[in-house]
């Protein structure tokens, strides 16, 4: 199994669920975060005071895999959440040694 | 404002149905000003202290009142002693007035004069508070209001208002208050804040204001306020005066903002909703003391040039190193240093009295007049104000610890937090019967928000700033810049 982790722009997020749904995904787990990557945080101005705010929005999508699925569906994501514009995100793959469903107790792919 | 004499005189014929009624209601909407200027204020400040800079104004409403019913308003339009302060013994308490008496030779009862300028006295305290947001004790603000308002208010309300008062006659010109109000305020502002000191963090850590949207409730609730401040101050409706002062209300308020914003698009590139509020504030305190002399094109003129002026001076405190938190000296002193001599330049001579501005073909002679108002009352308003401070300071320490400036001082002095963010109580656990007496009586009802920490002993984590998990309200931020 692997758990694909995805930091977007939150307003993709629909696109990117959409997609995942359509691949075939049953469950994901989506978290407000914030950060930032190269291009750093924007300026704001208050009363011609400037700050630069470096955390900027975001959310973080969780979903865990099949190893097979894995690849493709973060090619998916990527084409999901990709606005060609900076600060578009990441998206990254972990091996996960076990997963169990609380309600059943199923566990490995089973418990997807 | 129109002289009242000290002699009061039942005469139940004169007094007008129609001029009480709209006194009245200009009395109600100065009330306003002081809440909304709450928001105004509390919107700025970050999450941490919004509730005690609602409070810092807020109790102004309540000591000013009561000192206003008790002597307030005796020594600020009593009987005249010397041009300096007022008193009459049918003052003290409003004891000794009759319900038809009326205020000078005006229309209206004296109560309702008395009552309408209760509310001047309370927001101008109020103002001062801005400029100590984040690091003061509630106990030593509130002690300040009191002795502030008796020693430099009542006088400084009698100097330029009162028949007898000797700015008022020298002939200054005041309509609504830009040196009683908004000069005294705003240089009061800056004597404490040489005595209290910065923020910790000031020019160093982000201080953004935390909800714009309160603050443009704030200044919309103000403008609105303000034309009870402004058409009210002429006593009467008699003669259209109140009128042109409610027109250039409007007129330099709207200029103001405009003026604002358009400094702040050359100069930063963006029309900020701060600045929109800004100017707007800028412009209401401006147009107060000329609303009755100028008119509506001289209204856009003081609006503009304060709105820019305004937007300028606000940056002073970064220059100068001095932690104005919430702009009092650059919007209100300046604004009202502006507003009190652009009347010596735009005062037509048609409206409130003969007395011509510059333009207008009056010479210097109104200018030097307003000059000589702005400068006694800021030098007076400053050096009192910082010896009070330094009283206060010495007696009981001005301001809050530093660790309680840092956790917040909403929890310190108020056992309160502002928002629950997370939808959990934040951590609190409602004890019924804990506290109850002391923390007004804290059972399961209170269950619904965060626990006061100090006195129910669980303290919550999570409750010291709420972080709301968006860049609004996180300190993620970095001022790099004045």
């Amino acid at each position: 199994m692997k758990l694909i982790t995805a930091v977007i722009k939150p307003y993709r997020l629909d696109e990117v669920k959409e997609a995942l749904q359509s691949f075939g995904v049953h469950g994901l787990t989506v978290t407000e975060a914030s950060g930032y990557g190269r291009q750093r945080g924007h300026t704001e101005v208050y009363r011609g005071a400037e700050y630069t705010v470096d955390l900027v929005p975001k959310v973080r999508i969780e979903v865990l895999v099949d190893d097979a699925d894995a690849a493709e569906l973060m090619d998916i994501v990527v084409k999901a959440a990709r606005t060609g514009k900076i600060g578009d995100g990441k998206v990254w793959s972990v091996s996960v040694d076990e997963a169990v469903r609380v309600r059943t107790g199923e566990r490995g792919p089973d418990a997807l | 404002m129109p002289p009242g004499i000290m002699t009061l005189a039942a005469d139940k014929a004169a007094l007008s149905p129609a001029n009480t009624g709209f006194m009245l209601i200009c009395t109600a909407l100065v009330m306003l000003m002081t809440p909304a200027l709450a928001f105004f204020y509390g919107g700025m400040v970050r999450v941490k202290s919004v509730l005690n800079m609602l409070m810092m104004s807020f109790i102004s409403l309540g000591i000013v009142t009561v000192l206003w019913v008790l002597y307030g308003f005796g020594l600020a339009f009593g009987q005249d002693n010397g041009g300096f302060l007022g008193w009459s013994g049918d003052f003290a308490g409003l004891g000794g007035i009759g319900l038809t008496e009326l205020w000078g030779t005006t229309t209206i009862p004296v109560y309702v004069f008395a009552v309408f300028q209760l509310m001047f006295a309370v927001i101008t305290p109020a103002l001062i508070s801005g400029a100590l947001a984040d690091r003061v004790k509630f106990t030593a603000w509130a002690l300040f209001i009191a002795l502030w308002a008796t020693v430099v208010y009542f006088p400084v309300a009698h100097w330029v208002w009162a028949e007898g008062g000797w700015l008022f006659d020298l002939g200054v010109i005041d309509f609504a208050g830009g040196t009683a109000v908004h000069i005294n305020a705003g240089a009061a502002a800056l004597g404490v804040i040489l005595v209290v000191g910065k923020r910790i963090g000031f020019q160093k850590d982000p201080m953004r204001p935390h909800s714009l949207p309160l603050v443009m409730l704030g200044a919309g609730l103000l403008w609105f306020g303000w034309f009870g401040f402004n058409a009210g101050s002429w006593l009467n409706n008699d003669d259209g005066v109140g009128a042109v002062a409610f027109v250039n209300t409007q007129v330099a308020t709207a200029a103001a903002m405009l003026g604002w914003l358009a400094y702040e698009k050359l100069r930063h590139g963006s029309f900020t909703t701060l600045g929109a509020a800004s100017g707007a504030v800028a412009g209401l305190v401006a147009i107060t003391p000329a609303c009755g002399a100028v008119s509506p094109l001289g209204a856009i003129a003081v609006g503009v040039v304060a709105g820019v002026l305004c937007a300028m001076a606000v940056g002073l405190k970064y220059r100068f190193g001095y932690d104005d938190s919430l702009d009092v000296v650059g919007v209100h002193l300046v604004g009202g240093i502006a507003g009190s001599l652009l009347v010596g330049l735009f005062a037509t001579g048609g409206v409130q009295s003969d007395a011509k501005g510059f333009f207008y073909g009056g010479g210097l002679e109104q200018l030097g007049k307003q000059a000589v108002g702005v400068v006694c009352v800021l030098l007076y308003s400053l050096v009192v104000s910082f010896v009070l401070a330094k009283i206060i300071d010495l007696a009981m320490g001005f301001r809050v610890s530093e660790d309680e400036e840092v956790a917040g001082v909403d929890q310190a002095a108020h056992a309160e937090t502002a928002y629950d963010f997370g939808g959990t109580g934040g951590g609190a656990v409602a004890r019924p019967g804990a506290g109850a007496g002391a923390a007004g009586g804290a059972g399961p009802a209170r269950g619904d928000g965060p626990a006061p920490a100090k006195r129910q002993g669980t303290a919550p984590a999570s409750g010291k700033e709420p972080a709301s998990g968006k860049a609004s309200a996180s300190g993620e931020g970095k001022k790099v810049d004045a």
